[in-house]
């Protein structure tokens, strides 16, 4: 299996305060990896740090090419999507503009439309909404807006900043279901920054734990699932 | 009656000069948070290359189209060199370089034409409007080339995908990174078209008020009214604003004694200010209400 991202000794500041301690972790291709952790852990800025979206140094890597010192839209047109904490929608524009703007970096006009098309199959009720303002829509489906906004771009990884955030129970599930699907039948590696720790191990086949800016646990999912401060910890028996 | 419909023409022909000055000066609103101070100074001189094309024996729609050109490569070329470097600056440090840039082509202009008033030719002719006594074709041809002008801006916003990344970039310019959009390329587009729509304000108006460094510095504030008026966050807000000012202003002028042409300009902004103190967010503008 290759590594698809590597990441080594990555520190990130904000300001005068440092919140990424020389975090060291990988990603393999094809796989979906979790990064656990709690409110303020670093989760976040892990995300940010590797889309140069805060000041940090240390070394990036992805697919061999070096990520550190390159501009946030230039990571991405390497075929790195990141869904941010909030979804980043484009709240007054409509459900088909949103998706023609994960595109804009992509020139071959038929694989956009045919894209879109594919994009309501698993999203049924985008396409009802395809003419309504984004803003308008509610959260789940926000959510759901922004997560085929950057399949949009046929991206290799996804970065996805807690993508269950005030969603229902019930469409979480849903929509983890569709995050799978995705990372199978399209071969895009996932790596999902969560609190709901349950519903991301079950998920993932890689994790990793954060504590204030470290690494301090990785492994295979289910191995971390079983780990008992893990237990205690994040899934709360 | 006829006098009534008489100014209200008159006002819909300079409202649309003042509806292009508002257009550029939301444009670059949107693109960086400020108002352009040298909006008008750029048009001007746009408006003089144009002249000097001209006196050169270039045919008008040659050096018409390109002073376009000219004032969008140009107005790139002001976003990279002077307002790239400030992106980041206090307000106050971008308000200088405003006011610097404002001067600076002012005094470049009288430079090289001096400050003697010129004659600019209309495209149009100045007779009657088909006949008619109510308008003259030059007034006839502002209105149509800019209507013609805001359709093919709302055709590229609407429909083009330089339109939608543009867009894009102003309403959430960190999204539009995450979706692979050079926003910094997109500020400089802005303002390359900006400097373009104004150039057409200024060889429209032009003919009316006659060419010399001063002569956009009445409609730039009309523009700044117009632009406040509709809504500095929405483009369309300026086009209405700019015609309402127009039309407002001249019948102001012509039905209410004692106000004449030297009163217009602050019976026109008390109008704008009384419209902001019942309505702050203009006509059209969208509230922005941020999270504390």
């Amino acid at each position: 299996m290759t590594t698809l991202l590597n990441v080594k000794d990555l520190r990130a500041y904000y300001g005068q305060v440092q919140a990424l301690h020389g975090l060291t972790f990988s990603l393999n291709e094809g796989s979906l990896t979790t990064l656990l952790g709690a409110n303020g852990a670093g989760k976040t800025t892990t995300l940010r740090a590797i889309c140069n979206m805060v000041r940090s140094s240390g070394t990036i890597e992805f697919d061999g090419q070096p990520l550190v010192n390159r501009s946030t839209e230039n990571i991405v047109r390497l075929g790195i999507a990141h869904v941010p904490q909030g979804r980043g929608t484009f709240t007054n524009m409509t459900v088909e503009e949103n998706l023609q703007l994960g595109a804009i970096t992509r020139t071959d006009k038929a694989g956009i439309v045919s894209d879109i098309e594919r994009m309501y199959g698993y999203f049924p009720v985008l396409k009802q909404r395809y003419l309504q303002q984004a803003g308008t829509l509610s959260g789940g489906e926000q959510q759901m807006l922004a997560v085929a906004r950057a399949l949009m771009l046929k991206p290799r990884l996804m970065l996805l900043d807690e993508p269950s955030f005030g969603l229902a129970p019930l469409i979480v599930r849903d929509l983890f279901k569709i995050l799978g699907q995705i990372n199978r039948e399209e071969k895009v590696s996932i790596l999902v920054v969560e609190q709901n720790a349950q519903l991301a191990l079950e998920l993932a086949d890689q994790a990793y734990v954060i504590e204030t800016g470290r690494i301090v646990m990785s492994g295979d999912a289910e191995t971390i699932s079983n780990d008992e401060n893990v237990r205690k910890s994040y899934l709360g028996y | 009656m006829e006098l009534f419909i008489n100014q209200i023409l008159a006002g819909i022909a300079t409202g649309a000069i003042y509806a292009c000055m508002a257009l550029a000066i939301v444009m670059i609103y949107q693109a960086i948070d400020h108002l352009n101070f040298a909006q008008g100074e750029m048009a001007m001189f746009s408006t003089f290359v144009s002249w000097q094309l001209m006196q050169w024996g270039v045919p008008y729609w040659g050096a018409f189209l390109i002073t376009l050109v000219f004032s969008f490569f140009a107005g790139i070329a002001i976003e990279r060199v002077l307002f790239k470097p400030l992106a980041k600056a206090p307000i106050l440090t971008q308000v200088a370089g405003f006011i610097a840039l404002y001067a600076i082509i002012n005094s470049c202009a009288g430079l090289i034409w001096d400050f003697t008033i010129k004659q600019y030719p209309t495209p149009f002719g100045s007779s009657p409007f088909l006949g008619s006594q109510l308008i003259s074709t030059h007034q006839a041809g502002m209105i149509g080339i800019t209507l013609l002008m805001l359709l093919g801006l709302f055709f590229f916003f609407r429909y083009t995908r330089v339109g939608l990344a543009m867009r894009a970039a102003a309403s959430l310019p960190e999204s539009a990174r995450l979706v692979g959009i050079n926003t910094s390329w997109m500020i400089a587009l802005g303002w390359g078209m900006a400097a373009a729509i104004g150039s057409v304000a200024g060889m429209m108006i032009a003919p009316v008020v006659f060419l010399e460094p001063n002569m956009m510095l009445g409609v730039l504030i009309y523009g700044f009214a117009a632009a406040v008026l509709g809504g500095l966050t929405s483009p369309f807000g300026a086009v209405v604003g700019g015609f309402l000012v127009g039309i407002f202003e001249n019948l102001v002028g012509t039905y209410i004694p004692g106000v004449g042409n030297e009163l217009k300009l602050p019976i026109a902004l008390a109008l704008i200010i009384t419209v902001l103190v019942i309505k702050p967010a203009g006509l059209f503008g969208r509230h922005i209400v941020k999270r504390v």
